[in-house]
C-alpha cells in the first residue's frame, strides 16, 4: 500500500497532482516567509481560540443559565438578546480587524515573496492586486 | 384552524396567478444568464470556478445566496415567531462559523487548490484514497443538503400555491431537480455564481422591505416590537428569553449545545461554500468575499429577527401554526399580512413577491451543490481516481455534465421518498457531516506537518460514518411520530444532532491515524504547501 520510495515533489501513484510542482530555492527558508507565517499564526490561531469561547460560553449561558438571561435590563430587551447581538457585534468587528491586519501586516510579505520567487507565468496571471 | 385555512385559501386564489408569472420571470431571466454564461464557459477553469473572474464583492453576494437557503429564510423566522428567542440561538450560530472561513480556510484553500476541497487535502497526501474519501464525503454532505432544499421546495409550492395532493408535489420536486441540473450543465460555475448574485438581491430587498414595514408599525421601536411579539405569543416575556424549544429536559439542552458546536464548525467544511473561493482571482480576493459574505449574512439575520417577532407579533402564533406546524411559512404570511391582510390587494401582491423570491432561493441553492458535489465527482473521482490523472479536459467535463444530471436523479428519487423527514434535521445534519468529516482533515492537512495519508483518510470516514450511523440511530430516524419511520424504534443514541460525539471523532481520528501511520510525513511537502497557502505562489 505505502510507497515509501517516492521522491519528495513527484506525484505519487503518477497521477497528475492539483498543481505543478514548484521549484524554489527554499522560501520556506526566508525570513521573510517566517516572519509572514509567525505574523498569521499569531493572529489566526489566538482569535479562532477566543471567538469559540466567546461562543461556546452564550451556548452555555442560554442553556443552563436561563435565569440569568431572561434578566431585563430595558424595555422588553434582556440580557440573552443583548448577548446574541454582541456576537453579531463581534463577528463584524473581528472580520474587520482581521482584513486590517492582513492587509497590513500579511499581504506586503506575500507580495514580496511572490515577486522573489514567482516564475512569470505561474503566478495567478490575472494579477495580484485584487 | 378552520377560519385560518380559509383564510389562505381565499388568499392563495388571488395570489398564485401572480406567484407564478414572477416566479415564471425569474427562471426565465435565471435561464438566459445560463445561456450566456455557458456560451463563454470554455475550459475546466470555467466551469469549475466560473474562469476565476469574480470580484471579492460579487463572490461575497454569491455566498451569502449559497448560505441564505429556504431554511434561513423561511426555517428560522418560522422558529423565532413560534419559539421566540431560541430560533435566534441559529442564527448567531450560522454568523459566527463563518469566522473560521475568514481566519483559517478561505486564504489557504484558494491559493493551493484548483477546483475543489480534495485538492488541498491531497496535495501532500497519496491522491486516490484521500481523493475518493473527500469525494466521498462532499457528495454526501451536499445530498443531504439537497435533499433538505428539495423536501422544503415540496412542502412549499403546497402552502404557498395552493397545490394540495402528493402527485403535485413530486412534480415541483421533478421541475425544481430538472431546472437545477440544467443551469449546471449549461451555465457551469459562472451561470451559478450569477444566478446566486440576482437571487441574493433579491432576497435581501424582500427581507429589507418586509423589515421597514414590520419596525414602521412600531414606530421603529424594537423594544415594543418585542413587547407585542411576546403578549402575542400568549408566553409573556418567556418568549424573548432561551428555552421554550430546547429548555425542555437536560437531553435537549445537550442536543441544543451538539447544535451549537455543528453549526459553528460546519460552515467551513460545506463543499458548496468552499468551492467559492476558487472563483476569485486571489487569496486577497477571496478574504475580501468571506469579509463581505459575513456583512450581508448577519445583516440578513438581523432582519429574520425583525421578521419573526413581526410575524409572532402582527400575524399570532395560532394563524401560523394552522397554516404549518414548523412554522415555515410564517414569513409569507407576515408579507400578506403587512400588505394590507387576507384578501386585499397589496396582501396578495407582497405574499406572491416573498414566495417567487422563496422558490428562487431554493432553486439557486440547489444549483450551488448539484455544482460542488458533480464537480468532485468528476475532478476528484472520475478524473484522478478512475482514469488516474489521464482523462483531457474535455471528458472531464462531460463527466462532471453527467454526475450532474446523476445527482439531480438521486435528489429527486430520494426526496420523493423522504418527504416525511424534516428539512431543518437534515441541513444539520449536513452540517455536522461536514464539521465532523471535512473540517478536522482541511485543519490537520493546513496545519499540522506531521498529519499523513493514514490520518487523513481515517479522518474523514471515521467523521462521516459516526455522524450517519448516530443519527440512524437517533429519534430523527425512528421512535417518535416525527421520525422518517414513525413505527419502529431501533434509536439508542439521544440527541438528533450528532456533532458533539462525532466531531471529536473526526479530530481524534485524524490524530490517531496519523501516529499509527507507517509512512511518515514528507517534511519537504508540508513546506511546499506552506509557502503556496501562505504566500499564494503558483496558485492557479
Amino acid at each position: 500500500m505505502d510507497h515509501p520510495h517516492q521522491q519528495p515533489g513527484s506525484p505519487p501513484d503518477g497521477i497528475v497532482t492539483a498543481t505543478e510542482p514548484l521549484e524554489l530555492e527554499r522560501p520556506d527558508e526566508d525570513p521573510e516567509f517566517l516572519v509572514l507565517r509567525a505574523g498569521f499564526r499569531s493572529f489566526a490561531f489566538p482569535v479562532t481560540v477566543g471567538f469559540l469561547l466567546w461562543y461556546l460560553l452564550y451556548v452555555l449561558l442560554s442553556c443552563y443559565a436561563r435565569a440569568f438571561m431572561a434578566t431585563t435590563l430595558f424595555g422588553h430587551v434582556n440580557v440573552a438578546l443583548v448577548l446574541g447581538l454582541l456576537q453579531f457585534a463581534s463577528t463584524f468587528a473581528i472580520a474587520a480587524w482581521y482584513a486590517r491586519y492582513a492587509e497590513l501586516r500579511l499581504d506586503p510579505s506575500a507580495s514580496l515573496l511572490r515577486e522573489r520567487y514567482g516564475r512569470p507565468g505561474l503566478v495567478t496571471p490575472r494579477g495580484a492586486g485584487e | 384552524m378552520t377560519l385560518s385555512n380559509l383564510t389562505l385559501a381565499t388568499a392563495a386564489g388571488d395570489h398564485r396567478a401572480l406567484t407564478l408569472t414572477l416566479f415564471g420571470v425569474f427562471v426565465l431571466a435565471t435561464l438566459g444568464i445560463t445561456v450566456w454564461a455557458g456560451r463563454q464557459t470554455r475550459d475546466a477553469a470555467d466551469f469549475y470556478a466560473g474562469g476565476r473572474g469574480f470580484t471579492g464583492f460579487q463572490n461575497g453576494l454569491a455566498i451569502s445566496g449559497d448560505y441564505m437557503s429556504a431554511a434561513s429564510f423561511l426555517g428560522i423566522a418560522g422558529v423565532i415567531a413560534l419559539f421566540g428567542y431560541d430560533g435566534f440561538l441559529y442564527s448567531v450560530g450560522f454568523l459566527v462559523a463563518w469566522l473560521v472561513a475568514l481566519l483559517l480556510i478561505a486564504e489557504p484553500l484558494r491559493n493551493s487548490g484548483r477546483y475543489t476541497m480534495a485538492d488541498v487535502l491531497a496535495f501532500r497526501m497519496r491522491q486516490r484514497p484521500v481523493r475518493t474519501a473527500a469525494g466521498i464525503s462532499t457528495i454526501v454532505v451536499s445530498v443531504f443538503y439537497l435533499l433538505a432544499q428539495m423536501i422544503g421546495a415540496g412542502s412549499l409550492v403546497a402552502l404557498l400555491l395552493g397545490i394540495e395532493g402528493d402527485a403535485a408535489k413530486r412534480w415541483t420536486i421533478v421541475g425544481v431537480g430538472a431546472l437545477m441540473v440544467l443551469y449546471v450543465v449549461v451555465g457551469g460555475m459562472k451561470g451559478t455564481t450569477w444566478v446566486q448574485i440576482v437571487k441574493a438581491v433579491l432576497l435581501i430587498a424582500g427581507a429589507a422591505l418586509m423589515t421597514v414595514l414590520v419596525l414602521a408599525k412600531y414606530d421603529f421601536d424594537p423594544s415594543s416590537l418585542l413587547g407585542a411579539a411576546a403578549h402575542a405569543s400568549g408566553k409573556g416575556d418567556a418568549f424573548l428569553a432561551p428555552g421554550l424549544k430546547y429548555g425542555a429536559t437536560g437531553t435537549s439542552e445537550l442536543d441544543f449545545v451538539s447544535l451549537g458546536l455543528a453549526l459553528v464548525l460546519g460552515t467551513a467544511g460545506l463543499p458548496h461554500i468552499l468551492v467559492r473561493f476558487y472563483t476569485v482571482p486571489t487569496a486577497k480576493a477571496a478574504r475580501k468575499s468571506v469579509f463581505w459574505a459575513i456583512g450581508i449574512i448577519g445583516v440578513f439575520y438581523l432582519m429574520t429577527l425583525a421578521l419573526g417577532f413581526g410575524a409572532a407579533a402582527l400575524v399570532g402564533p395560532r394563524t401560523i401554526k394552522a397554516s404549518n406546524a414548523a412554522g415555515n411559512t410564517a414569513a409569507p404570511l407576515l408579507a400578506q399580512q403587512l400588505g394590507g391582510g387576507a384578501g386585499s390587494t397589496g396582501g396578495a401582491v407582497l405574499l406572491a413577491v416573498i414566495s417567487a423570491v422563496a422558490f428562487a432561493t431554493i432553486l439557486a441553492v440547489v444549483a450551488g451543490l448539484t455544482l460542488a458535489s458533480s464537480a468532485s465527482f468528476a475532478h476528484d473521482i472520475y478524473a484522478n481516481v478512475i482514469r488516474r490523472g489521464r482523462a483531457g479536459e474535455r471528458e472531464e467535463i462531460g463527466s462532471a455534465k453527467l454526475a450532474a444530471v446523476a445527482i439531480g436523479a438521486i435528489a429527486i428519487l430520494l426526496s420523493i421518498f423522504a418527504d416525511r423527514l424534516n428539512a431543518a434535521a437534515v441541513v444539520a445534519l449536513a452540517f455536522a457531516v461536514a464539521a465532523s468529516a471535512n473540517l478536522p482533515t482541511l485543519l490537520y492537512s493546513l496545519f499540522w506537518k506531521r498529519f499523513t495519508t493514514a490520518g487523513a483518510v481515517s479522518s474523514v470516514y471515521a467523521g462521516l460514518v459516526s455522524s450517519v450511523l448516530l443519527v440512524v440511530f437517533s429519534t430523527v430516524v425512528s421512535g417518535t411520530p416525527t421520525s422518517l419511520l414513525p413505527h419502529t424504534d431501533f434509536h439508542w443514541f439521544p440527541l438528533e444532532n450528532p456533532g458533539l460525539v462525532s466531531i471529536p471523532i473526526g479530530f481524534l481520528a485524524g490524530w490517531i491515524g496519523t501516529l499509527l501511520s507507517k509512512q511518515s510525513a514528507d517534511p519537504a511537502k508540508y513546506a511546499e504547501l506552506e509557502v503556496r497557502s501562505l504566500t499564494g505562489l503558483g496558485a492557479h
